[in-house]
């Protein structure tokens, strides 16, 4: 089932024409779009197998004894087979789609969490979380009485992994971190953490929220050892309302089902139901197919670009954009890691981000401001929020130029 | 630039619709969003007098992005708004929804329709996001007036 891909020579302006959105006009300028960490933009051949799924074979799955319904169950589980491949997860059995990261967090929680944590246990999470991956952690441990307990970080924005050490014991039953930060754009040391978990406990449950690494740097899921890793389609160049739930198949097989109905079970009598083997256990209702097949579309385009080429020019335009911010007076990058990725987010002193991202917006560029559904975070830093611009390798040093020329602008006015 | 600035004393003998048609063509004479912004920053800029013993958090409009901070007075049966904003764009919004609706009785702040916001093309661009609060401050102002009209039937 392995596609053949060919390594095109990385050229920006041919990979923009991939991009239909990037040549509109936003505010009567040409879209400078940098809040790719909240969505991506879309490749024609990621719209064009949505359309086609449509126009061709659209039909229900799994039991359907026709061929367009054959058709579009196979193209739902070659998706997964796409997936497994994608971070080398062990089988296609161990990928589970749900509606994006927040749902398998919430998945795990529930099934996982609900089973293996008691009273008195602990949940280990970090400052730079997403709410996404504090509030079911949160939710928990109030049912469980269980503790919270968070690894701080430093001024740079990096995990204090001596820290992380100390809160490790023999209560620990999770530990769920993000592989790279949203806010700050911090690549965690993923493989080091789950690493100490187990070298602790062999038990704990280590869950990685990668929606902000896939599509950045290759995850290879067996070589970081996770337990779980979780990611949505849609920061990744793929659809919305799709995302996956990577599980080791022995803790998947263990958990009972987080949501109930059809597709799920292997046989139904009021006396008693029998669920379905994994992962159709984790998929209730009829699946998400279009999205698959968008999804499965997106992972032959990044494989078609190649890490290489996304990490060089991704690392080129954080290089360019920081060097250029570095020089306006006044602003303050948060989050300096040492090993970080593209994002930036910053803050000019005595103005407020709302008022830098609607001037921005004047001049066409797309950014992200307040706290990014990390108010922890925010609160670490004693910022009430912050504009943060994330970068794709769509994106070009040209519009980083007129990024900076607006906000110098921006900022010139709102002093 | 200045004559439209004036101060919100001087426009009270005219009314709410008087004030907003004022507003929309003041912004007609900008052709882009930014200028209109611009604009809209120096109205803030000039928003002052908000007293520092209100700035607590009974007195807080929340927005998502922004903190506004609002109270009133009662004066000859009229409503006095002040009001004040970490941002200096929804500072700009409030000095205009405060020239339109201060010194106005419970029942003129009630009925205002406010359509400048439409016309102005501020709707599309601001109120639709909850960010700025631009709605929760309309609201509040409202919920003001609909207790003082209490107060005062009773």
């Amino acid at each position: 089932m392995e596609s053949v891909i060919e390594k095109k020579i990385f050229d920006v302006d041919e990979i923009r024409k991939d991009f239909p959105i990037l040549s509109v006009e936003s505010n009567g300028k040409p879209l400078v779009y940098f809040d790719n960490a909240a969505t991506s933009q879309k490749p024609v051949s990621v719209i064009n197998a949505i359309s086609d799924y449509y126009k061709s074979y659209n039909a229900n799955i799994h039991r359907g004894v026709y061929s367009i319904s054959i058709k579009a169950g196979e193209a739902y589980e070659n998706a997964k087979i796409k997936v497994k491949d994608f971070i080398n997860a062990a089988s296609e059995k161990e990928i589970i789609f749900t509606r994006g990261t927040t749902e398998a967090i919430n998945l795990i929680a529930y099934s996982y969490g609900l089973e293996h944590v008691r009273e008195g246990d602990e949940v280990i999470i970090s400052e730079m979380e997403h709410h996404a991956n504090i509030v079911p952690w949160q939710v928990l441990c109030e049912k469980k009485k269980a503790v919270l307990r968070v690894i701080p970080i430093n001024d740079n924005g990096e995990l204090l992994i001596d820290e992380y050490k100390k809160l490790l014991s023999l209560k620990t039953k999770i530990v769920a971190v993000c592989h790279i930060s949203n806010s700050l754009g911090t690549i965690n040391p993923v493989k080091e953490i789950i690493k100490l978990a187990k070298e602790k406990n062999k038990d704990i449950a280590v869950v990685i929220d990668g929606a902000q690494a896939v599509h950045h740097t290759k995850v290879d899921v067996r070589d970081l050892g996770a337990d779980f890793y979780v990611f949505s389609s849609h920061k990744m160049y793929g659809p919305m309302g799709i995302g996956v739930l990577y599980g080791r198949a022995r803790l998947l097989e263990a958990m009972p089902p987080y949501q109930t109905g059809g597709d799920m079970i292997s046989s139904v009598t009021f006396a008693k139901t029998t669920y379905n083997d994994i992962p159709m256990k984790f998929e209730a209702g009829t699946p998400n197919v279009e999205g698959a097949v968008g999804l499965s579309a997106a992972i032959d385009y990044i494989n078609s670009v190649g890490f290489d080429a996304i990490h060089k020019q991704e690392s080129e335009l954080l290089d360019h954009a920081s060097e250029e911010l570095g020089k306006i007076t006044g602003l303050r990058i948060i989050g300096t890691a040492k090993e970080k990725t593209g994002v930036i987010s910053f803050v000019a002193e005595g103005l407020n981000a709302l008022d830098i991202g609607i001037m921005l917006d004047t001049n066409g560029v797309a950014v992200r401001t307040g706290q990014h559904c990390t108010e922890p975070l925010m609160d670490r830093f004693k910022v009430p929020g912050t504009v943060r611009a994330s970068f794709a390798f769509y994106n070009t040093n040209e519009e980083i130029d007129v990024f900076v020329t607006a906000l110098k602008k921006a900022v010139e006015i709102l002093s | 630039m200045d004559s439209r600035l004036r101060g919100n004393d001087k426009t009270v003998d005219k009314s709410i619709q008087e004030i907003e048609d004022e507003v929309v063509d003041e912004f007609s004479f900008f052709e882009n969003w930014q200028d209109k912004y611009e604009y809209i920053i120096e109205l803030g800029k000039k928003l002052k007098g908000y007293p520092e013993d209100k700035r607590t958090d009974d007195n807080k409009v929340k927005g998502c992005q922004s903190s506004v901070w609002l109270v009133t007075s009662d004066e000859n049966g009229r409503i006095i708004f002040k009001a004040d904003s970490d941002s200096t764009i929804v500072k700009g919004l409030i000095a205009l929804l405060v020239r339109v609706l201060n010194g106005r009785t419970p029942d003129e702040v009630l009925n205002a329709k406010l359509e400048f916001i439409s016309k102005t093309g501020l709707q599309q661009h601001l109120a639709q996001t909850r960010a700025n609060g631009l709605a929760a401050m309309i609201k509040q102002m409202k919920m003001y007036a609909i207790a003082y009209k209490a107060k005062q039937q009773n």
